[in-house]
């Protein structure tokens, strides 16, 4: 190469974590990464590998292989297999996860996404009793008090109180910070609790006996409710109350109430909650999600096949149960006999029983330059990475669709490519299952 | 400077490429022969013609006699329409994804989509899955289906979910509604600016038409949970009106010469008594051309406390709608069943949610718009959902200009599309009407004109209100008819006795000149186009725009445009000043 020619990217979105801020700048020399800014310990790792030639390459057996060796093995693979599960997607974009959706399609396979052991009884709480949402912009101009709770976003989402809930200046919130009162509920005092107001220390497992008591607090100021182990009733009434006075209320919630035990009907009595609310005022919740595009692969899942995360296709026609279609559990029953993984960082997600089993099977990773599989892959192919080789969309938390560019070369297939490849090439082998008839 | 940017999609991109790219190239000549024409737009009522199609377009009978076509269908005994035109639907975006996301539990009762070597797999009910819409939509004979309510943020989803929905052409309303910086202009007495920035609007999310949702009444819902009670409650923090975002906006579309007038859900959708906001709404326009959307849900009479005041106010409001040529309407029927609610009307989404005591999902869309999904089910026996049904038939029977006036469910929210053979039905036969009108509460036959209205439908004027008059409203000058240049889109009906029947089962569906249907079964699946429009705009005002832009929005200015090749295959429809 000759001398590389430095330029600058602006309006670069950063799909590290589900807040996907699109105000990022990248310097580059040649195809290689020099400066990223603003400061973001989340956007400073994912680019990091970027400011060096990625040398990672495709493999077949552990050992280094040609992408058409790769891609023979992988079609191999899903031809000899009768119950395949594809996986993962929420570090991909919409042209890759519609080739996820079609590929699976096609072979009969399983399909889910990482949100089946994150956010996913989340999906299944709003399936039960709907959400009162909101988009980000919305929060960051309206809402005088913020919760979180169950979740810990000074360290999953490092900018969201500047760019979203905390610090803005807007119209109604002239000060900023100072207009606002954020509140953190978590089980123990984390970095978010020390940059809060206010902190809530929720006896452990205790937030749906929490939740119920603001309910009833909600319904009736007067109700009588009982202490919850440290919480005093004065200090649930005093929360009661802040919930309802405030003008326009948000309640962002983590894993530590969606994975909490019976994570979905928490999350259930948390919009029950938050819809009761809107009988006093204003109030609104939002999943805090974690991966980049996490809510880009739901959503493509659902408008191609109707169901957000675990859809078998195995009958020519989506089905839709989590825990029996969830691949967490799926391979902790041993029911799959395969695995084509689209991004398997998120296989520490899975429970020691469900890795084990994996080994077992043969694993087909399609991963990042720089993404090292904890769980060694039959077939590794390396794909070109969205918003850095490749356009693409990527959905923020809130479902706002943000443009991802390709700003530089690279000679690695996209995912799509690859997916669309292995679908190309499994045209008629794989024997379809017959229609079954209600 | 040279800046290094990708190279041409590199090898495994190219071969893919080749074997993915469907298009409707050299399709050859189509000549349908024999069947009874029904083309309105060009004065033929029920003639037997045979009809040329080349290259996807209707073309003129070639001058020599002995032309033969590349294929010839024998529509003999036939009745052939051109492809229906749905102008007022929810199809694609957040809010119908939502609302798919929210009900799994009906898809288990309705029936699948299975894959086939032509067909992607999919779910139905109310909310069909996006290849599933394009499918059903082809079965019933529709070739085109305009997306009601899209929040310009959320532009690049619905392209992207248009991409997946097969067959149909397609475009998308805009909401402009409750729009920050439209009230903010209007306030500050810059017309201008409203029009510049209407129009840079339309470019940026590559839309079709302007969108009004309960004007300033969404807002007022997300600063506090309430509404505006009608045209000139004062928007708090905008010090706008409804009846100058109407206006204005109204006046903009105008102005830029747009081929779709303002499209307008009213203030107080659903509320007892809301016929006198809606009168309001129709002289508000002052001329203007505009379109008022699901006029069912919005000619009431009564009094909001008192469910037994409720009443029809139709032919109040048919009265002024008959002597005003400027207004075009939709009706928004709604049909006995299980449905979804959806609607960019937040507040409206609560009341329901109220109402029927079912989920909610509400979601606020920063300077642009509300949301509100909920489950709901219209029977029969309630004298409220059975009045409904009936003021829906009331406007299609007491309308005198049908050119003016379009089928509509406002699908899912009055019923799905699939209920249009259903409509068509009772509108031929005043005997259908009877039946249902027997079985309802009593009371509704008193509380409108139902019973006494012997109209019914011809088929030339079931082809108006389906086809030509929605595509005339559209300003689509190649949709809805069958003369030469329009879009080879042709609807072909084996005519019998069960009226219903005959339209649930077209016998062929051609879309862009391709047979699609043939009896009942899917033959080939093209893709379809995005309708799309790009009015000039005054660029003087854009820093303003971007100023306020910047300071307001929780994403980058840059980002928040479709760029042009994210449109899957975009037909751009010029101003109607440029023909």
């Amino acid at each position: 190469m000759n001398a590389a020619v430095q330029r600058t990217e602006t309006d670069v979105a950063c799909t590290a974590c589900g807040c996907v801020c699109d105000d990022l700048t990248l310097q580059f020399e040649g195809d290689l990464i020099t400066q990223v800014g603003p400061d973001c310990p989340l956007a400073a790792a994912w680019f990091e590998p970027f400011r060096r030639p990625m040398t990672a390459g495709h493999k077949v057996q552990g050992q280094p292989a040609e992408l058409e060796e790769a891609i023979a093995q992988a079609a191999e693979i899903l031809a000899q297999s009768h119950a395949p599960l594809i996986y993962g997607l929420s570090r991909s974009s919409s042209p890759g996860q519609r080739a996820a959706v079609a590929l699976a399609e096609q072979i009969g396979a399983t399909i889910d996404t990482t949100a089946s052991v994150c956010h996913g009884p989340s999906i299944m709480a709003i399936q039960m009793v709907g959400e009162s949402t909101s988009t980000l912009g919305e929060i960051r101009e309206r809402a005088d008090l913020v919760l979180f709770w169950g979740a810990n976003p000074v360290v999953s989402h490092p900018r969201h109180f500047e760019r979203y809930s905390v610090d803005p200046v807007s119209e109604l919130l002239p000060r900023g910070r100072a207009d606002r009162h954020v509140i953190v509920l978590n089980d123990h005092a984390n970095e978010t609790a020390l940059a809060a107001h206010q902190f809530v220390l929720v006896p452990e497992g205790q937030d749906y006996e929490l939740i119920t008591r603001l309910r009833a607090l909600t319904h009736n100021p007067q109700a009588e409710v009982h202490p919850l182990g440290e919480l005093t009733v004065d200090a649930i009434r005093k929360l009661a109350g802040q919930l309802a006075s405030c003008r326009y209320g948000v309640v962002f919630f983590g894993l530590g109430l969606a994975q909490s035990r019976l994570g979905h009907l928490v999350v259930a009595e948390l919009l029950r909650l938050v819809a009761d609310l809107n009988a006093r005022t204003r109030f609104v919740a939002r999943r805090l999600r974690i991966p980049g595009d996490v809510a880009g692969a739901d959503s493509i899942l659902c408008w191609q096949t109707g169901f957000p995360f675990a859809v078998n296709l195995g009958r020519r026609h989506p089905r839709y149960n989590p825990g029996e279609f969830s691949a967490e559990g799926l391979l902790e029953r041993g029911e799959v006999d395969c695995c084509l993984m689209i991004g398997s960082e998120s296989l520490n997600d899975f429970s020691p029983q469900a890795r084990q089993q994996l080994a077992t099977i043969p694993l087909i990773s399609l991963d990042y330059p720089h993404v090292r599989s904890i769980v060694p892959a039959q077939v590794r192919i390396t794909t070109a990475v969205y918003g850095v080789h490749r356009s693409g969309t990527a959905y923020r938390m809130d479902e706002v669709p943000l443009p991802l560019r390709a700003l530089c070369h690279s000679s690695l297939p996209s995912d799509e490519t690859v997916l669309q490849t292995l679908q190309h090439r499994l045209a008629g082998t794989v024997p379809q299952p017959p229609i079954l008839r209600r | 400077m040279m800046i290094c940017r990708p190279e041409a999609t590199p090898g495994w991109d190219a071969i893919l490429a080749t074997a993915t790219v469907r298009t409707h190239a050299n399709m050859g000549l189509l000549k349908i022969t024999g069947g009874k024409v029904y083309d309105p737009t060009n004065g033929i009522n029920g003639e037997i013609r045979d009809l040329w199609i080349q290259d996807g377009q209707v073309i003129a009978a070639p001058l020599d006699p002995a032309a033969k076509g590349d294929l010839t269908l024998d529509a003999t005994g036939m009745i052939i329409m051109p492809g229906g035109v749905d102008m007022h639907c929810h199809i694609a975006g957040p809010k119908v994804n939502a609302a798919r996301k929210m009900r799994p539990e009906e898809k288990r009762t309705s029936p699948m989509v299975h894959r086939t070597l032509l067909q992607r797999s999919g779910t139905t009910g109310s909310v069909p899955s996006t290849f599933a819409t394009g499918y059903l939509y082809a079965g019933l004979g529709y070739t085109t289906a305009f997306d009601a309510a899209v929040p310009p943020i959320a532009a690049r989803h619905v392209h992207e979910e248009f991409e997946d929905t097969p067959i149909i052409d397609k475009g998308f309303y805009v909401l402009m509604g409750n729009n920050h910086y439209i009230m903010k202009q209007i306030a500050a007495n810059e017309p201008q600016r409203v029009k510049a920035y209407i129009a840079w609007l339309l470019n940026a999310s590559k839309g079709y038409a302007c969108k009004l949702v309960n004007p300033g009444g969404v807002e007022v819902w997300k600063q506090g949970g309430h509404n505006v009670s009608g045209l000139d409650d004062n928007v708090d923090r905008f010090n706008v009106t409804a009846r100058q975002i109407i206006r204005e906006v109204a006046r903009c579309a105008n102005e830029l010469q747009l081929p779709h007038p303002v499209h307008i859900h009213c203030n107080n959708l659903g509320m007892p008594g809301n016929w006198t906001t809606t009168l309001d709404t129709m002289q508000s326009l002052e001329g203007h051309r505009g379109h008022l959307t699901h006029i069912q849900f919005h000619s009431y009479g009564g009094n909001p406390d008192e469910q037994s005041t409720f009443c029809s106010k139709v032919p109040e409001l048919v009265d002024y709608f008959n002597t005003h040529e400027n207004l075009t309407l939709d009706v928004g029927q709604v049909m006995f069943g299980p449905t979804t609610s959806m609607t960019g009307d937040g507040p409206l989404g609560y009341y329901l949610h109220k109402v029927f005591g079912r989920k909610w999902f509400s979601a606020d869309t920063e300077m642009e718009a509300g949301c509100g999904i909920v489950p709901v089910e219209y029977r029969d026996k309630s004298f409220v959902h059975a009045l409904q049904w009936a003021i829906g038939l009331e406007w299609y029977l007491l309308a005198q200009d049908p050119w003016r006036i379009a089928m509509s469910t406002d699908h899912p929210n009055g019923g799905s599309f699939l209920a249009y053979p259903e409509i068509i039905a009772l509108l031929m036969d005043r005997t259908r009407r009877e039946e249902v009108l027997a079985r309802v509460p009593e009371k509704v036959l008193a509380s409108c004109t139902l019973k006494d209205i012997t109209r019914e439908y011809t088929l030339n004027e079931i082809t108006i209100i389906t086809r030509a008059a929605p595509a005339r409203i559209l300003g689509l000058k190649h949709k809805g008819h069958l003369g030469p240049g329009a879009d080879g889109d042709v609807t072909i009906y084996q005519p019998q006795s069960d009226l219903q029947k005959m339209f649930e089962l077209p016998r062929y569906v051609i879309a862009r000149g391709e047979v699609i249907v043939d009896d009942g079964e899917i033959k080939k699946v093209v893709d379809g186009r995005l309708h799309h429009v790009a009015p000039t705009y005054d660029e003087a005002c854009v820093p303003d725009i971007q100023k306020w832009f910047e300071a307001s929005y929780s994403m980058q200015f840059r980002n928040y445009h479709v760029e042009s090749d994210h449109m899957h295959n975009p037909v751009l429809i010029g101003t109607n000043e440029a023909g």
